[in-house]
């Protein structure tokens, strides 16, 4: 993979240029509506690290972006896991079992598990997009020589 | 808080080993305090879970506080609070062992990201043992498969790379197996929870479908134990793995992978499933024999120290594997005790082996002349815990072989019983094959000779070996646990 | 007969696929043929799962005041799990394959096997 992308294709750069936030902001879509139709997590957190991808595809695998994207990366990770983790010791220390989103808003069963699943979802999302670039930023990123 | 330790027990060693590989560099570097703080807590959780279910018979924990046939359930019986205490204590022993052990046989930047993945594979084992969810069973032996294939990748030499793949291939496919066997035992009976199968399947026994979903979970779990001829992947993971990792995936991995076969036999298919449409007593039976007679005609060939060890695991799963086929009550608590003495046994042993490797450099069994002498604390553990897996009267091998060997000869299959005989021989010459040089030998001088290896590796592998010995002379104790973890496995009262 | 066929097509091309990524498995020595068996292997049991949860009649498991009758949500769910643990397998999968490339300069299982310090 070379440092300089797709050889500066024009077309190319400019229509992933353009289309890379609206492939973001659908990856956030989907993560956000996972309980009321096709979504979840796990798909808007793969679709928002192949945007990031395709970007490095593009336009170069520069030592800079590396760096920022390498460290962020795992720190993305760590924290979705982290996230997900913690709402079920939340619920748990609310009076419920791990996960049990009822217990967080004892009056509105319905609003508690809104939220409860929708932090789940950030958490997982977040935990699967860092994952993913770290996991292409080690692969493609080492010099084979 | 204590009806919460279930969900605790799995949680923790997650958020630990999530914790460890991305913090800032002075985390990074008390990796170890970590990860052995998080395998201490889960040994008094264990401990207070497993005193619970043996009190109370059965402990019980709803996830998301669903109620049972919808959610997911995590219960937990008095065999499984065997498993649980047994894999946290070997968990605790082989953490310890391994802070020496690891910087030795590891580069120092991989070590955050080492403790990562044993933290990662004791969150999966603990999970498989506790859940009373099928298909969570599935994900739970896939975290711990995978958390076990990167360790074993961790290995020095480069063919512990090749040995990681070689395992990965075959896990993979028994892991698909295995969801294909749920995936027909779903399409029957149309619930996931274990104690609701058990109450559904009766009725569609006889069916094809019921039939292939149960053929699939066996084959699929024996490759994941390691029974006879499904064993490839063992001997080369086993050999070129670290020797922490050894240890703990001798100790626990193979054991925890019959835990899960015993549950799908003896818990979600009732005892009556076997006589009836498949003679699977006498397959698994037969195939526990040549694997006992096998393992241990291979490992007398060995000159690779730790290959003979992972050999003899072969040989020791197949009597296990053999106590739970012959499934009456005595046969069962020799399985258990059996599985108990092999996992502290194996741990030792390869923990002993891990020493000689990092005191004198020796790795075929020609180098240890007069070991004896220069390391009298190693090869006495050794030499104990070679006699307790021999067999050997006063050990806790002799009282699980006994129960064995009584429990064939209850059942009327007299053909086993001079296998589990000659088991025992071949297991105790090929155990000769180690002892004898370094007793009997005098000393080569070939291998410059460190002083005896640090208190922290050297004091888990004397104790688990003590512990052979003691269990045998105490034996009342566990053998009372084994038993009534049997009788409930078989519907005995 | 035809029932047997053309009433059971979706065990036949599960079983079909699942042979292929087998026969891929064990016949290829490349190792990244190998992976890519799994991949077709663990692909055919996803469709194995997802064919038994369609209910005749049902629209699909989201929800839609028209609808009378839905298809089994729970195997949909079960697969996305599969399907995660699926490529995380494949990911340390080809990260294992990108170090033995590494280490031994070959991708062939007979020419890893020659390379081998302990013997085949």
């Amino acid at each position: 993979m070379s440092g300089r992308g797709c050889g500066g294709n024009l077309i190319i750069k400019t229509v992933s240029g353009f289309l890379i936030p609206f492939i973001q902001l659908f990856a956030l879509y989907l993560a956000a509506h996972g309980d009321l139709g096709p979504g979840g997590g796990f798909q808007g957190g793969t679709i928002f690290a192949a945007s990031l991808i395709l970007y490095a595809i593009v336009f170069g695998l520069d030592e800079g972006r590396e760096k920022v994207y390498e460290k962020a990366a795992g720190v993305m990770a760590a924290a979705g896991v982290l996230v997900f983790g913690g709402i079920g010791l939340l619920c748990m220390a609310a009076g419920g079992s791990f996960l049990q989103y009822s217990a967080l808003l004892p009056g509105d069963v319905k609003t508690a598990y809104h939220l409860g699943i929708y932090g789940v979802e950030i958490g997982v999302g977040l935990a699967v997009a860092g994952a993913l670039l770290l996991l292409f930023m080690k692969t493609a990123g080492s010099r084979d020589d | 808080m204590t009806e919460h330790f279930p969900a605790l027990l799995v949680i923790l060693p997650l958020l630990a080993a999530v914790l460890i590989p991305f913090s800032p560099a002075a985390v990074k570097r008390s990796a170890w305090h970590i990860s052995f703080a998080s395998a201490a807590a889960s040994l008094a959780l264990a401990a207070r879970l497993a005193w619970e279910a043996f009190a109370l018979g059965k402990v019980s924990y709803w996830f998301g506080g669903w109620a049972p046939p919808w959610g997911i359930e995590y219960s937990i019986d008095p065999l499984g609070a065997l498993l649980l205490l047994l894999t946290a204590f070997v968990t605790c022993a082989a953490l310890s062992y391994s802070r020496a052990a690891a910087p030795a046989e590891l580069a120092a930047e991989r070590l955050p990201y080492f403790y990562s993945c044993m933290l990662l594979f004791t969150s999966g084992l603990t999970g498989i043992i506790i859940t009373g969810d099928i298909f969570n069973l599935y994900v739970f032996i896939e975290i711990a498969s995978l958390a076990g294939y990167a360790l074993i990748a961790a290995g020095r030499r480069r063919e512990a790379l090749v040995a990681s793949y070689n395992y990965l291939i075959l896990g993979t496919i028994a892991a698909t197996f295995i969801l294909l066997g749920i995936g027909y035992l779903y399409m029957a009976a149309g619930t996931l929870n274990m104690a609701d199968l058990r109450e559904r399947l009766p009725q569609v026994y006889h069916t094809k479908t019921v039939l292939t979903g149960f053929a699939f979970l066996v084959v699929g779990l024996s490759i994941k134990t390691a029974l006879f001829p499904l064993h490839i992947w063992l001997p080369d993971a086993y050999t070129h793995a670290p020797s922490p990792v050894s240890a703990l995936l001798a100790a626990t991995g193979t054991k925890v992978g019959i835990y899960a076969m015993i549950r799908v036999i003896f818990t979600v298919f009732k005892p009556e499933f076997n006589p009836s449409t498949v003679p699977m007593t006498v397959i698994l039976a037969g195939l526990a024999c040549a694997g006992i007679i096998y393992g241990a005609l291979v490992a007398l060939a060995q000159t690779n120290i730790k290959r003979l060890l992972a050999y003899s695991s072969v040989s020791q799963i197949g009597y296990i594997i053999l106590g739970a086929a012959i499934s009456n009550q005595t046969a069962m608590t020799g399985s258990l005790l059996h599985i108990i003495n092999h996992a502290l046994m194996k741990a030792s042993l390869f923990m002993c082996a891990g020493i000689i490797l990092m005191s004198t450099g020796a790795e075929k069994t020609g180098d240890l002349k007069g070991l004896g002498r220069r390391m009298p604390l190693t090869m006495a553990a050794f030499t104990a815990a070679a006699c307790s897996l021999a067999g050997l009267p006063l050990t806790a091998g002799f009282i699980s072989k006994w129960h064995l060997a009584l429990g064939a000869v209850e059942a009327g299959l007299w053909l086993v019983v001079p296998v589990i005989l000659a088991g025992s021989l071949l297991t105790a010459v090929y155990f000769w094959k180690i002892i004898e040089p370094a007793y009997f030998s005098p000393a080569g001088e070939r291998r410059p000779v460190r002083p005896e290896a640090p208190a922290g590796m050297l004091a888990p592998a004397v104790l688990l070996a003590a512990l052979g010995v003691a269990l045998g002379l105490a034996a009342h104790f566990p053998a009372l646990g084994a038993g009534r973890a049997a009788a409930l496995l078989l519907g005995n009262p | 007969m035809i029932e047997l066929i053309a009433g059971k097509y979706n065990y036949w091309i599960y079983i079909c696929l699942m042979m292929i990524g087998f026969y891929a498995i064990i016949a290829k020595g490349n190792l990244i043929k190998k992976i890519i068996g799994i991949n077709i292997f663990q692909s055919a049991v996803f469709l194995f799962y997802i064919s038994i949860s369609k209910v005749r009649g049902g629209t699909a498991p989201i929800l839609w005041e028209n609808a009378v009758l839905y298809d089994n949500p729970l195997p949909h769910v079960l697969i996305l799990t599969a399907i995660v643990v699926s490529v995380s397998t494949t990911a340390l999968a080809l990260a294992l394959v990108i170090r033995i490339r590494k280490e031994f300069g070959a991708m062939e299982e007979d020419r890893i096997a020659k390379l081998r310090s302990d013997g085949p």
